[in-house]
């Protein structure tokens, strides 16, 4: 190490803590208020349903809310040889409103950076088919952490057929290419009439078109209850979205 | 007991900033442990010394130095340094839990104590550091 200066030990033990992780996955939206956090719950619902085992990070450290998609409680995970994350309806869980509950986390880059890489080190992911990582709006500190920090990861990108929406998936998918992410595919979500935007922006980046998932009016009264959720056009059209 | 994974952090770090070295054998790991995360210091020296040594030869006989950091916080609103007992944080219940956890968490609860703001550095005492190592090679002239 270098004469004087420190260094933080954390980074070295995320390799091993994901070592039993076959594949992580990145739930992102360049834009907020796609549905990432909607997509991201349900689709770990929709695996675990189908007898994977499957793992849910809420990255969205300042606004998390899958705890609420999903209707999940409040409460410390366990604490042996690091943190166990909640295990709920089928899915092993971190979010950080598991330990604040309703206060809101006022968080600059630097202190969402040593968040993560807190969480990453200490957090026992065990055997799991797919993480899946409900990632923050946008491609700010945290999103680039997670490239930096997670080799394995692979993009799973949400847009819908708004102008400002495509606009900025353009400009991610072209990020996200040039740091050479690899990318699972485009899928929109919220999806009404004949629109196509979504889909022909997939098929210009030369990226995986993954569907649509229809825009469900009556999709925020499932929020929270799981039974509900799985009645939804989300889940049905999620459950098949990650290739083998 | 997260300590043992905190602690685990710190040793494979020294492992691989040995292998930088050319280190064979680490006879001495200097450690920082921030005031912030409030870890249980017995039980993570008790990780360092007793039960993950064995993970590397090269930890044979390693000595451990280690120090305590006390927290400062800087205001980015009002500038006013401040240590952790005037920052508002609620002891032995669930702030400190959670701050014991993820010690980023303080910005959920810790305010300055001059204006309110939630909103500052933590400058010193957060967290575990790995300071240096010593050790040998046995390329190293005797």
């Amino acid at each position: 190490m270098i004469p004087g200066k420190s260094i933080d030990p954390r980074s070295f033990a995320i390799e091993d803590r994901l070592a039993g992780v076959s594949r992580i996955v990145g739930v992102s939206g360049s834009k907020g208020g796609v549905g990432r956090s909607i997509i991201s719950s349900t689709l770990a619902l929709a695996l675990a349903d189908q007898g994977k085992r499957v793992g849910l990070f809420d990255l969205d450290f300042t606004s998390p809310s899958d705890h609420v998609v999903l209707g999940v409680e409040r409460g410390f995970p366990d604490e042996e040889f690091g943190i166990d994350p909640h295990f709920v309806h089928g899915i092993h869980m971190v979010s950080v409103a598991f330990f604040t509950g309703d206060t809101a986390v006022p968080l600059r880059g630097d202190a969402a950076t040593n968040a993560l890489l807190e969480l990453l080190a200490i957090t026992r992911w065990g055997d799991l088919d797919v993480l899946v990582l409900d990632m923050p709006p946008g491609l700010g500190d945290t999103n680039l952490d997670v490239i930096q920090l997670l080799p394995r990861l692979e993009f799973l990108l949400i847009g819908n057929g708004s102008k400002v929406v495509i606009d900025s998936v353009r400009r991610g998918l072209d990020l996200l290419t040039e740091l050479d992410v690899p990318m699972i595919g485009l899928l929109e979500n919220m999806h009404r009439g004949d629109e196509r935007a979504v889909e022909s922006l997939a098929l210009a980046a030369g990226v995986p078109f993954l569907g649509s998932v229809p825009y469900d009016r009556d999709l925020e009264d499932a929020l929270g209850d799981v039974d509900r959720l799985r009645a939804s056009a989300v889940y049905s059209a999620v459950g098949d979205v990650l290739p083998a | 007991m997260h300590e043992l994974a905190l602690a685990d952090s710190v040793l494979k770090a020294a492992l691989s900033a040995a292998d930088d070295a050319g280190m064979d054998r680490i006879d001495r790991i200097v450690v920082k442990i921030g005031e912030l995360q409030q870890i249980e210091r017995e039980l993570f020296e008790f990780s360092l010394t007793t039960v993950l040594p064995a993970m590397d030869d090269r930890l044979a006989g390693v000595q451990f130095d280690l120090s305590e950091e006390l927290v400062r916080f800087e205001c980015r609103s009002c500038g006013t340094d401040y240590g952790r007992d005037d920052a508002g944080i609620e002891g032995d219940g669930d702030q400190d839990e959670a701050i014991h956890f993820i010690p980023e968490l303080s910005h959920a609860f810790a305010r300055c104590p001059s204006c309110g703001s939630p909103d500052f550095e933590i400058r010193a005492g957060r967290g575990i550091t790995l300071e240096r190592i010593e050790g040998s090679s046995e390329d190293d002239p005797g």
